[in-house]
Protein backbone atom coordinates (compact mmCIF):
# COMPACT_ATOMS: atom_id res chain seq x y z
CA UNK A 1 0.00 0.00 0.00
CA UNK A 2 2.92 2.67 1.01
CA UNK A 3 4.98 1.16 -2.17
CA UNK A 4 1.47 1.99 -4.38
CA UNK A 5 0.95 5.15 -3.03
CA UNK A 6 4.95 6.61 -3.48
CA UNK A 7 4.24 5.19 -7.15
CA UNK A 8 1.50 7.49 -7.04
CA UNK A 9 2.89 10.56 -6.18
CA UNK A 10 5.97 9.94 -8.41
CA UNK A 11 3.50 9.49 -11.20
CA UNK A 12 2.03 12.90 -9.59
CA UNK A 13 5.17 14.40 -10.44
CA UNK A 14 5.98 12.73 -13.34
CA UNK A 15 3.16 14.67 -15.36
CA UNK A 16 4.90 17.80 -14.05
CA UNK A 17 7.97 17.31 -15.37
CA UNK A 18 8.88 20.09 -18.03
CA UNK A 19 9.60 20.28 -21.24
CA UNK A 20 12.45 22.71 -21.26
CA UNK A 21 15.27 20.88 -23.17
CA UNK A 22 19.19 20.43 -22.41
CA UNK A 23 19.96 23.03 -25.00
CA UNK A 24 17.52 25.79 -23.93
CA UNK A 25 18.76 25.89 -20.28
CA UNK A 26 20.51 29.57 -19.41
CA UNK A 27 24.11 28.85 -18.00
CA UNK A 28 23.53 31.62 -14.88
CA UNK A 29 20.99 30.17 -12.80
CA UNK A 30 19.09 33.02 -11.74
CA UNK A 31 18.13 33.98 -15.23
CA UNK A 32 17.32 30.72 -15.72
CA UNK A 33 15.05 30.49 -12.10
CA UNK A 34 13.31 33.68 -13.61
CA UNK A 35 12.66 32.47 -17.18
CA UNK A 36 10.84 29.47 -15.76
CA UNK A 37 9.33 31.58 -13.19
CA UNK A 38 8.07 33.81 -16.67
CA UNK A 39 7.34 30.65 -18.90
CA UNK A 40 5.29 29.53 -15.81
CA UNK A 41 2.82 31.79 -15.93
CA UNK A 42 2.65 32.12 -20.21
CA UNK A 43 -0.37 30.91 -21.81
CA UNK A 44 1.07 28.39 -24.81
CA UNK A 45 -1.56 29.73 -27.68
CA UNK A 46 -1.41 26.14 -29.03
CA UNK A 47 -2.53 24.40 -26.09
CA UNK A 48 -3.94 27.46 -24.73
CA UNK A 49 -4.54 25.93 -21.28
CA UNK A 50 -0.90 24.96 -20.77
CA UNK A 51 1.74 26.96 -19.54
CA UNK A 52 4.89 27.30 -22.25
CA UNK A 53 6.84 25.57 -19.20
CA UNK A 54 5.64 22.02 -19.81
CA UNK A 55 4.46 22.39 -23.54
CA UNK A 56 5.97 20.31 -26.37
CA UNK A 57 4.78 22.28 -29.09
CA UNK A 58 7.01 23.78 -31.44
CA UNK A 59 5.93 27.50 -30.52
CA UNK A 60 6.03 27.10 -27.10
CA UNK A 61 9.79 26.20 -27.59
CA UNK A 62 10.11 29.16 -29.15
CA UNK A 63 8.55 31.84 -26.71
CA UNK A 64 10.73 29.90 -24.47
CA UNK A 65 14.08 31.22 -26.24
CA UNK A 66 12.45 34.24 -26.61
CA UNK A 67 11.76 34.72 -23.10
CA UNK A 68 15.19 33.52 -22.33
CA UNK A 69 16.92 35.74 -24.79
CA UNK A 70 14.85 38.83 -23.53
CA UNK A 71 16.19 38.03 -20.20
CA UNK A 72 19.91 37.92 -21.05
CA UNK A 73 19.72 41.18 -23.00
CA UNK A 74 18.43 42.56 -19.63
CA UNK A 75 14.68 42.75 -19.66
CA UNK A 76 12.48 42.72 -16.55
CA UNK A 77 10.32 40.28 -16.03
CA UNK A 78 7.72 42.94 -16.58
CA UNK A 79 9.31 43.73 -19.58
CA UNK A 80 9.43 40.16 -20.54
CA UNK A 81 5.98 39.83 -19.84
CA UNK A 82 4.86 43.02 -21.63
CA UNK A 83 6.77 41.78 -24.63
CA UNK A 84 4.67 39.09 -25.23
CA UNK A 85 1.21 40.51 -24.46
CA UNK A 86 2.10 43.09 -27.72
CA UNK A 87 2.11 40.81 -29.73
CA UNK A 88 -0.42 37.96 -28.23
CA UNK A 89 -2.80 39.90 -26.04
CA UNK A 90 -2.99 39.47 -22.60
CA UNK A 91 -4.64 36.48 -23.19
CA UNK A 92 -1.33 34.61 -23.17
CA UNK A 93 -1.25 35.29 -19.84
CA UNK A 94 -2.62 32.70 -17.08
CA UNK A 95 -2.91 35.44 -14.07
CA UNK A 96 -4.73 38.94 -16.20
CA UNK A 97 -3.88 42.61 -15.01
CA UNK A 98 -5.95 44.35 -12.34
CA UNK A 99 -7.29 46.85 -14.06
CA UNK A 100 -10.89 48.42 -14.67
CA UNK A 101 -11.94 45.48 -17.47
CA UNK A 102 -11.02 42.89 -14.98
CA UNK A 103 -12.38 44.28 -11.32
CA UNK A 104 -15.53 41.78 -11.65
CA UNK A 105 -12.82 38.85 -12.22
CA UNK A 106 -10.56 39.66 -9.48
CA UNK A 107 -13.34 40.93 -6.63
CA UNK A 108 -16.28 38.56 -7.01
CA UNK A 109 -14.89 35.78 -5.49
CA UNK A 110 -14.54 38.26 -2.28
CA UNK A 111 -17.98 40.07 -3.06
CA UNK A 112 -19.52 36.11 -2.87
CA UNK A 113 -17.52 35.35 0.45
CA UNK A 114 -18.72 38.07 2.02
CA UNK A 115 -22.22 37.58 0.84
CA UNK A 116 -22.60 34.05 2.04
CA UNK A 117 -20.36 35.55 5.18
CA UNK A 118 -23.33 38.10 6.32
CA UNK A 119 -25.83 35.27 5.74
CA UNK A 120 -24.03 32.44 7.77
CA UNK A 121 -23.76 35.16 10.37
CA UNK A 122 -27.20 36.30 10.19
CA UNK A 123 -28.73 32.49 10.26
CA UNK A 124 -27.02 31.83 13.67
CA UNK A 125 -27.09 35.24 15.30
CA UNK A 126 -31.35 34.92 14.46
CA UNK A 127 -33.89 34.21 17.80
CA UNK A 128 -34.23 30.92 18.52
CA UNK A 129 -37.64 30.14 17.10
CA UNK A 130 -38.04 27.04 19.63
CA UNK A 131 -40.93 28.08 22.25
CA UNK A 132 -39.24 29.77 25.58
CA UNK A 133 -39.47 28.02 28.94
CA UNK A 134 -40.03 29.79 32.18
CA UNK A 135 -38.38 29.03 34.80
CA UNK A 136 -39.74 26.94 37.70
CA UNK A 137 -41.75 28.70 40.18
CA UNK A 138 -41.32 28.35 44.34
CA UNK A 139 -44.60 26.23 44.70
CA UNK A 140 -42.88 23.92 41.38
CA UNK A 141 -38.94 24.07 43.03
CA UNK A 142 -40.98 23.02 46.79
CA UNK A 143 -42.82 19.85 44.53
CA UNK A 144 -40.06 19.12 42.35
CA UNK A 145 -37.99 18.90 45.66
CA UNK A 146 -40.84 16.68 47.09
CA UNK A 147 -41.38 14.11 44.18
CA UNK A 148 -37.10 13.83 44.62
CA UNK A 149 -37.61 12.90 48.06
CA UNK A 150 -40.31 10.36 47.63
CA UNK A 151 -38.58 8.72 45.09
CA UNK A 152 -35.42 8.06 47.60
CA UNK A 153 -37.11 7.08 50.30
CA UNK A 154 -38.91 4.38 47.93
CA UNK A 155 -35.48 2.95 46.52
CA UNK A 156 -33.21 3.52 49.08
CA UNK B 1 -43.94 37.32 0.51
CA UNK B 2 -41.93 34.04 2.12
CA UNK B 3 -43.94 31.98 -1.00
CA UNK B 4 -42.34 34.44 -3.27
CA UNK B 5 -38.92 33.78 -2.36
CA UNK B 6 -38.95 29.98 -2.95
CA UNK B 7 -39.14 31.11 -6.54
CA UNK B 8 -35.52 32.45 -6.59
CA UNK B 9 -33.20 29.89 -7.08
CA UNK B 10 -35.37 28.75 -10.32
CA UNK B 11 -35.50 32.53 -11.45
CA UNK B 12 -31.19 32.38 -10.67
CA UNK B 13 -30.71 29.75 -12.66
CA UNK B 14 -32.92 30.61 -15.74
CA UNK B 15 -30.97 34.16 -15.50
CA UNK B 16 -27.49 32.30 -14.97
CA UNK B 17 -28.40 29.64 -18.22
CA UNK B 18 -30.02 33.08 -20.32
CA UNK B 19 -26.40 34.48 -19.86
CA UNK B 20 -24.50 31.54 -20.19
CA UNK B 21 -26.55 30.69 -23.58
CA UNK B 22 -25.84 34.48 -24.77
CA UNK B 23 -22.11 33.67 -24.57
CA UNK B 24 -22.47 30.75 -26.54
CA UNK B 25 -24.30 32.01 -29.77
CA UNK B 26 -23.48 34.70 -31.97
CA UNK B 27 -20.10 35.55 -32.72
CA UNK B 28 -19.05 35.02 -28.90
CA UNK B 29 -16.93 32.20 -29.65
CA UNK B 30 -15.78 31.25 -26.39
CA UNK B 31 -12.41 29.44 -27.88
CA UNK B 32 -11.24 32.23 -30.20
CA UNK B 33 -8.23 33.47 -29.70
CA UNK B 34 -8.39 37.36 -29.45
CA UNK B 35 -5.55 39.28 -31.57
CA UNK B 36 -3.58 41.71 -29.79
CA UNK B 37 -2.62 43.32 -33.64
CA UNK B 38 -5.62 44.46 -34.83
CA UNK B 39 -5.75 48.26 -35.97
CA UNK B 40 -1.80 47.85 -35.37
CA UNK B 41 0.99 48.54 -38.18
CA UNK B 42 2.88 45.74 -39.60
CA UNK B 43 5.42 44.61 -37.39
CA UNK B 44 9.20 44.94 -38.29
CA UNK B 45 10.97 41.91 -39.67
CA UNK B 46 12.91 41.16 -42.95
CA UNK B 47 13.20 37.51 -44.57
CA UNK B 48 15.04 36.06 -47.31
CA UNK B 49 13.43 34.14 -49.85
CA UNK B 50 12.90 30.72 -49.93
CA UNK B 51 16.92 29.13 -50.83
CA UNK B 52 16.73 27.69 -54.55
CA UNK B 53 13.41 29.92 -55.56
CA UNK B 54 13.40 33.37 -57.87
CA UNK B 55 11.41 34.82 -56.12
CA UNK B 56 12.03 38.24 -53.44
CA UNK B 57 12.42 37.72 -50.01
CA UNK B 58 9.77 39.92 -47.75
CA UNK B 59 10.03 42.22 -45.23
CA UNK B 60 7.44 45.16 -43.75
CA UNK B 61 8.33 47.89 -45.86
CA UNK B 62 7.17 45.35 -49.17
CA UNK B 63 3.63 45.30 -47.05
CA UNK B 64 3.65 49.09 -45.75
CA UNK B 65 5.10 50.77 -49.33
CA UNK B 66 1.97 49.07 -51.52
CA UNK B 67 -1.03 51.28 -51.62
CA UNK B 68 -3.48 48.52 -52.29
CA UNK B 69 -4.31 45.80 -49.28
CA UNK B 70 -2.27 43.19 -49.21
CA UNK B 71 -3.17 39.41 -47.35
CA UNK B 72 -0.39 37.60 -45.93
CA UNK B 73 -0.54 34.13 -45.29
CA UNK B 74 1.44 31.98 -43.17
CA UNK B 75 1.88 28.57 -44.40
CA UNK B 76 4.28 25.52 -44.57
CA UNK B 77 4.36 22.82 -46.70
CA UNK B 78 3.43 19.93 -43.34
CA UNK B 79 0.36 21.89 -43.16
CA UNK B 80 -2.70 20.16 -44.17
CA UNK B 81 -5.28 22.76 -43.82
CA UNK B 82 -2.32 25.15 -46.08
CA UNK B 83 -3.18 22.00 -49.02
CA UNK B 84 -6.84 22.51 -48.38
CA UNK B 85 -6.93 26.47 -48.54
CA UNK B 86 -4.35 26.55 -51.01
CA UNK B 87 -6.89 26.91 -54.82
CA UNK B 88 -8.84 29.70 -52.37
CA UNK B 89 -5.35 31.65 -52.11
CA UNK B 90 -4.91 31.61 -55.75
CA UNK B 91 -9.01 33.32 -56.02
CA UNK B 92 -7.42 35.58 -53.65
CA UNK B 93 -4.56 36.34 -56.00
CA UNK B 94 -6.20 36.74 -58.91
CA UNK B 95 -8.35 39.42 -57.19
CA UNK B 96 -7.33 42.74 -59.18
CA UNK B 97 -5.95 45.29 -56.63
CA UNK B 98 -4.63 42.71 -54.11
CA UNK B 99 -1.35 41.62 -52.90
CA UNK B 100 -0.86 37.98 -51.86
CA UNK B 101 2.26 37.71 -49.83
CA UNK B 102 3.66 34.29 -48.11
CA UNK B 103 5.38 33.75 -45.06
CA UNK B 104 6.80 30.70 -44.95
CA UNK B 105 6.49 28.89 -41.64
CA UNK B 106 8.89 26.64 -40.56
CA UNK B 107 10.03 25.12 -43.77
CA UNK B 108 12.93 23.68 -44.93
CA UNK B 109 13.39 25.14 -48.89
CA UNK B 110 13.44 21.90 -50.44
CA UNK B 111 9.59 20.59 -49.74
CA UNK B 112 8.51 24.05 -49.57
CA UNK B 113 10.03 24.35 -53.20
CA UNK B 114 8.34 21.16 -54.32
CA UNK B 115 4.94 21.95 -52.55
CA UNK B 116 4.53 25.35 -54.16
CA UNK B 117 5.89 23.51 -57.87
CA UNK B 118 2.90 20.98 -57.23
CA UNK B 119 0.36 23.31 -56.10
CA UNK B 120 1.04 26.48 -57.79
CA UNK B 121 2.42 30.16 -56.46
CA UNK B 122 -0.28 32.29 -55.27
CA UNK B 123 2.59 34.85 -53.65
CA UNK B 124 3.94 37.60 -54.71
CA UNK B 125 6.67 37.77 -52.25
CA UNK B 126 7.65 34.47 -49.81
CA UNK B 127 9.75 35.13 -46.76
CA UNK B 128 11.26 32.13 -45.29
CA UNK B 129 10.73 31.72 -41.30
CA UNK B 130 13.29 29.32 -40.67
CA UNK B 131 13.21 29.80 -36.87
CA UNK B 132 9.61 30.82 -36.79
CA UNK B 133 11.03 34.25 -34.77
CA UNK B 134 8.62 36.46 -37.59
CA UNK B 135 5.92 35.00 -36.98
CA UNK B 136 5.81 35.50 -33.19
CA UNK B 137 5.76 39.09 -34.24
CA UNK B 138 2.88 38.04 -35.89
CA UNK B 139 1.51 36.70 -33.08
CA UNK B 140 0.70 33.60 -34.99
CA UNK B 141 -0.39 30.86 -33.10
CA UNK B 142 -0.29 28.04 -35.94
CA UNK B 143 -0.45 27.21 -39.67
CA UNK B 144 -2.20 28.46 -41.48
CA UNK B 145 -3.24 32.47 -40.09
CA UNK B 146 -3.96 34.88 -42.84
CA UNK B 147 -3.76 38.86 -42.55
CA UNK B 148 -5.02 41.52 -44.02
CA UNK B 149 -3.21 44.92 -44.37
CA UNK B 150 -4.96 47.91 -46.00
CA UNK B 151 -3.10 50.60 -47.95
CA UNK B 152 -2.38 52.45 -44.74
CA UNK B 153 -0.18 49.62 -43.77
CA UNK B 154 -2.49 48.72 -40.58
CA UNK B 155 -3.58 45.06 -40.04
CA UNK B 156 -7.53 44.94 -39.97
CA UNK B 157 -8.43 41.35 -40.47
CA UNK B 158 -7.28 37.96 -39.31
CA UNK B 159 -8.33 34.37 -39.50
CA UNK B 160 -6.93 31.68 -38.01
CA UNK B 161 -6.67 28.34 -39.56
CA UNK B 162 -7.95 27.07 -43.13
CA UNK B 163 -10.02 29.66 -45.25
CA UNK B 164 -12.13 26.29 -46.32
CA UNK B 165 -13.55 26.73 -42.92
CA UNK B 166 -17.68 27.96 -43.91
CA UNK B 167 -17.60 31.10 -44.48
CA UNK B 168 -14.07 32.20 -43.69
CA UNK B 169 -13.74 32.97 -47.08
CA UNK B 170 -16.50 35.45 -47.13
CA UNK B 171 -15.50 36.70 -44.33
CA UNK B 172 -11.48 37.44 -46.46
CA UNK B 173 -13.19 38.56 -49.06
CA UNK B 174 -15.05 41.12 -47.34
CA UNK B 175 -12.37 42.36 -45.09
CA UNK B 176 -10.12 42.63 -48.38
CA UNK B 177 -13.17 44.70 -49.72
CA UNK B 178 -13.34 46.82 -46.71
CA UNK B 179 -9.57 47.39 -47.02
CA UNK B 180 -9.42 48.32 -50.79
CA UNK B 181 -12.06 51.45 -49.54
CA UNK B 182 -10.38 52.70 -47.39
Amino acid sequence: MKRLFCILICLTFASQVIAVEPDEILSDPILEERAREISAGVRCVVCQNEPIDTSNASVAKDLRLLVRERLVAGDTNAEVEAFLVARYGEYVLFRPPFRAATYALWLAPALIFFIGLLAVIRVVRRPSSAPKVDALSPAEMERLSEIMQSKGEKNP
Amino acid sequence: MIRALAFLPVVVALGLGAFMLWGLTGDRDPSEIPSALMGQAVPAFELVGIEGMDGPGLSSSDITSASQPVVVNIFASWCAPCRQEHPLLETVAAIPGVSVFGINYRNEAFPARRWLGEMGNPFERIGADLDGRVSIEWGVTGVPETFVINGDGLIVYRHTGSLAEPGAFDMLKDAIAAAGAT
